[in-house]
């Protein structure tokens, strides 16, 4: 069985993002760029779902810019086996990437596609609900834990109440959670290992992919920002403030 | 042309959020309907005629749609979207589940998680966990759109829309539900509550959560929540998480106790109205957004603040 994991480039979630000045994007100069960190615990699954015998190849692949490369040596480097990059200089939008990852679907034929839930830059958790959509496959999102037998994959979901355990017929589109897995770091040898492996490169025309951005971004700007108020002396100075100062207890 | 919203519900009532959405709509403004697509669920649509503002529910009855799993459910909104402009749901995890699906069959783009309405095509949302907002534009002549809830106020009551009844679509069988389980409590919703008190990894274990949480949770008669660190040490279930990719919450008071307040948790409760935050490093980032700082052990804290609470 052959599982595809879509990896996406995006500011290290430890960056503060700044807005530039005429307020027209973020600007990306010189930050620091790592992979999604959900799809790195969708590479890390599947990974694992090959190493218990279930996976016979785990396929990476990401769409943007050459440097989307670095992203998928990364994945390589921590167990898939080859990487596709769909290169591409303009804005891709969930439903553009959706439309590449079908594409790339109809000629790898992967049972299962794991991504990850969201990226943390646009904050969007569409990609691979659409996919599914796009292939008439069932779906199962915010995956925290994931049993495959024969043509069935069982798994459980976070969802706002608990808990959900669903059965989904494969092939499937699967999206990781937070609490799915616990990400490997990359061995030196293994980085290098990673630079042998295949890496294809195609693009959004040679898919016949049209990827158009339907959403025009007008302005982006910081939220108003909170201040730091008072710091009081004690318990007893906390609940005084609560009541005769903030009023809300 | 209308305004379909998804209503999410548990076959006998609404869930809170969908009211939400509501009023995103009614912003949007236009005719607002309803779908209400469950199984044995006439009672969940007469509590949606009752929202005030929506003109008609529709309700599509049928066993396939008893657990609103996104197969069936995108298809059967997928069958009535040509007669909407907008179709919006609210962003909890049944929406963002099945609403890119539903835009993906429709071949537009979807907004997701909307905090603002600018004109019927131009909306504003968070990005970089609510580090950035962006106002986005849609050209797609559907406009599917997801809604955060705390960002607009509850639908009241007092509507009586028409209920009509829509045929069900085909049983795709491509997923089944095996079981849910639900956490039970007698607290507010976490994302509904006017006070949330929320603790972290400076709890230390999940035994001390629940001994120095809970009480002063029943004297405030607050939700519970949680840092992602506490969550994944297991001190509490998962749903009791707060943040970017967790819930997001704005009540009239927050308390986070032993939350140092990374990026990704301040996402989930910066529009809370006051912050207090309790911690014994002064130079955690929480402090940077509380109104009011407390710098010490809680340990100690937390039970002086139960007994000045009396």
């Amino acid at each position: 069985m052959k599982i595809l994991v879509p990896v996406k480039r995006v500011v290290d979630y430890n960056v503060k993002v700044r807005v530039k000045p005429d307020g027209s994007d973020v600007d990306l100069a010189n930050v620091k760029m790592s992979m999604n960190p959900f799809d790195e615990i969708a590479v890390e699954q599947a990974v694992r779902l090959k190493e218990a015998g279930v996976a016979s190849e785990v396929v990476v692949v990401s769409a943007g810019v050459a440097n989307c490369q670095e992203t998928l040596r990364t994945a390589m480097a921590t167990g898939a086996d080859r990487g596709i990059l769909i290169q591409t200089d303009g804005e891709l939008q969930p439903l553009a990437v959706a439309r590449l990852l079908k594409a790339v679907c109809e000629k790898e034929q992967p049972q299962i596609v794991f991504c990850g839930k969201q990226a943390i830059d646009d904050d969007a958790n569409q990609t691979g609900q659409m996919l599914a959509g796009l292939l008439n496959w069932p779906q199962a999102t915010f995956v925290s834990k994931v049993a495959v037998a024969g043509d069935q994959a069982t798994v459980t979901r976070e969802i706002d109440s608990g808990l959900e355990t669903v059965e989904v017929r494969l092939p499937a589109v699967l999206t990781a959670d937070l609490r799915l897995n616990e990400p490997r770091y990359a061995t030196l040898p293994n980085i290098m290992k990673a630079k042998k492996k295949p890496l294809e490169t195609l693009t959004p025309a040679a898919l016949g992919v049209d990827v158009t951005a339907r959403l025009k971004t007008l302005k982006v700007a910081e939220p108003a920002k909170r201040t730091a108020g008072i710091k009081v002396a004690d318990a007893a100075d906390l609940v005084l403030k609560l009541k005769t100062e903030a009023k809300v207890i | 042309m209308a305004i379909l919203v998804i209503a999410e519900h548990d076959n006998t009532s609404i869930k809170a959020a969908t009211l939400n959405a509501v009023s995103a709509a009614a912003k949007i403004g236009g005719e607002l309907h309803l779908l209400v697509a469950g199984s044995a669920c006439a009672e969940a649509a007469q509590a949606a005629a009752r929202i005030a503002g929506v003109s008609k529910v529709l309700v599509a009855d049928a066993a396939h749609y008893a657990d609103q799993l996104p197969e069936n459910l995108s298809a059967l909104v997928v069958a009535q979207a040509a007669a909407y402009s907008h179709i919006l749901a609210a962003a909890t995890t049944s929406g963002k589940n099945f609403m890119p699906r539903v835009a993906a069959l429709l071949d537009v783009a979807q907004v997701s998680e909307i905090i603002g309405v600018v004109a019927p095509d131009t909306f504003v949302r968070p990005i970089y966990a609510g580090n950035v907002v962006a106002t986005v534009q849609s050209s797609d002549p559907i406009k599917v759109v997801t809604v955060r809830a705390t960002a607009f106020e509850a639908a009241g009551e007092g509507g009586s829309a028409a209920v009509e009844s829509l045929p069900a679509g085909p049983d795709l069988a491509l997923a089944r539900l095996v079981g849910r389980e639900l956490t039970k409590s007698e607290r507010p919703d976490l994302t509904a509550a006017r006070v949330v008190i929320a603790g972290g990894r400076g709890l230390g274990n999940g035994e001390n959560f629940h001994k120095l949480i809970e009480p002063l949770a029943d004297k405030l008669g607050a939700a519970i929540g949680a840092s992602r660190a506490a969550v994944d040490a297991g001190f509490v279930p998962n749903d009791y998480q707060v943040g970017q990719t967790g819930k997001i919450v704005a009540p009239q008071l927050y308390i986070a106790v032993g939350i140092s307040g990374a990026i990704q948790h301040l996402a989930g409760m910066k529009d809370s109205k006051v912050i207090v935050a309790i911690n014994k490093d002064a130079e955690a980032p929480i402090f940077q957004v509380a109104d009011y700082g407390l710098v010490g052990d809680l340990f100690e804290v937390l039970p002086a603040l139960l007994a000045e609470l009396g």
